[in-house]
């Protein structure tokens, strides 16, 4: 073998060397990576304990509602399997909205309620002018509209 | 056209044979360039239609995903070149890696900080430590170690080697931004535009979004070879082809 055809096999295999090391790292910190827990994980008790986390979800249709003072807000983050009432105190963003995706921070209370400290809204990787989104809207009038990035296959 | 394919290409692997032709590529990159970013503008800010929930924020998408493609293309391109250069030994390789590698960190910076701008009318937060967003600035230090490392030392022949091998670890992170997500779940939504799936989004957007990318990759390239013929110039000059680059103009014109 010439040596500069050896220099590259050695380039080839530090390559694979270190994208062998990277996917063992990734795989080892795989749950530290992750930007919010899913409903579904909050219910099987994968979720830190007694320190804060953030959660993420579709936020259900029609669960927003808001207490007399009008900052206080509660509504329910769901994964289409399992639901988590989230209470929040504080000015939501602009895109926040029913049927799209919402991610929140904060602690699990005792009663199961998620008390959040900052919520932030989600976007979809979707864009369109909005007449089109009236005529999908129409098209699918019955159905909920759901955002495929937000169903979160549990690993 | 019928000479085009007798070209000995490798002729210009000679800094000495590149430095003119650089050059003359450079204007027409350049007016490429410009054209084309005008053109892509005009489409993402007066053509396109608004979004339907973001309404005219989302336009800050015409210039952060080129910038942001670009940011890991050009990592790629200058870790080939640095892997070239130590494969075939050869300093050509290494001066294209070197001028590649503040376009990509300038890119990195905008896509970085038009990012932000849009994350905080859309999600509430300027920056959250999410997996794409702490992986392209990764990226930005990355470019950042790739230069520095250059600058360090002293001695050229090890300045090229130490900062190839940089670029090549680094380029572990590439596929780790692209991928972020969909391996994790992440606050930044996944891709609108991929090779494998049909493009979520309206398709004047679309248009303006592949106009801006192909008048950032001619920018790139003009800029890369303008810088390309500094390096030269600076690397070259105990060489005797050389000349002060106010002759070296005049005789590319005669």
């Amino acid at each position: 073998m010439k040596p500069r055809q050896k220099r590259f096999v050695l380039i080839g295999l530090g390559l694979v060397a270190l994208a062998v090391a990277a996917v063992l790292v990734l795989n080892a910190f795989q749950s530290n990576l992750v930007f919010f827990f899913t409903p579904t994980q909050v219910a099987n008790g994968e979720v830190p304990q007694g320190r804060s986390f953030r959660i993420g979800g579709m936020v259900e249709q029609g669960s927003l509602t808001r207490e007399g003072d009008g900052l206080t807000v509660h509504f329910i983050v769901t994964d289409m399997a399992k639901r988590v009432p989230v209470s929040f105190k504080g000015i939501l963003p602009d895109l926040f909205k029913e049927g799209k995706g919402a991610v929140a921070q904060g602690q699990l209370g005792a009663d199961g309620t998620f008390i959040a400290s900052e919520v932030l809204a989600k976007h979809d990787e979707n864009y369109m002018p909005p007449e089109v989104a009236e005529a999908l809207a129409k098209a699918k009038a019955k159905g909920a509209q759901s955002s495929s990035t937000l169903v979160v296959q549990p690993q | 056209m019928m000479g085009f394919a007798r070209i000995n290409w490798f002729k210009y692997s000679s800094p000495q044979a590149f430095y003119p032709l650089a050059g003359r590529l450079i204007p027409w990159c350049a007016a490429a360039a410009m054209l084309l970013i005008g053109a892509g503008l005009y489409l993402g800010f007066f053509v396109a239609p608004t979004d339907f929930q973001q309404g005219q924020s989302y336009r800050i998408i015409f210039v952060h995903v080129p910038a942001a493609w670009m940011s890991m293309f050009l990592y790629v391109v200058m870790a080939i070149w640095a892997g070239l250069g130590l494969g075939l030994n050869a300093r050509p390789s290494f001066m294209m890696a070197q001028a590649i590698a503040p376009t990509g960190a300038l890119f990195t910076f905008l896509a970085l900080v038009t990012g932000a701008m849009w994350g905080k009318p859309t999600w509430g937060a300027w920056w959250v430590w999410d997996a794409r967003l702490t992986s392209e600035l990764i990226l930005l230090f990355l470019y950042g170690g790739v230069m520095l490392l250059r600058t360090s030392i002293d001695d050229s022949r090890r300045a090229d080697r130490a900062s190839a091998v940089f670029a090549l670890v680094g380029v572990v992170n590439v596929p780790i931004i692209y991928f972020s997500v969909r391996w994790w779940n992440t606050l930044h939504q996944g891709a609108s535009v991929s090779m494998t799936a049909a493009p979520k989004m309206a398709a004047t957007m679309l248009m303006a979004m592949l106009v801006m990318t192909l008048g950032f990759w001619m920018y790139s390239l003009a800029v890369t070879l303008a810088r390309m013929r500094c390096v030269i110039l600076e690397r070259e000059r105990q060489a005797s082809w050389d000349t002060p680059p106010s002759q070296q103009d005049a005789l590319e014109v005669s």
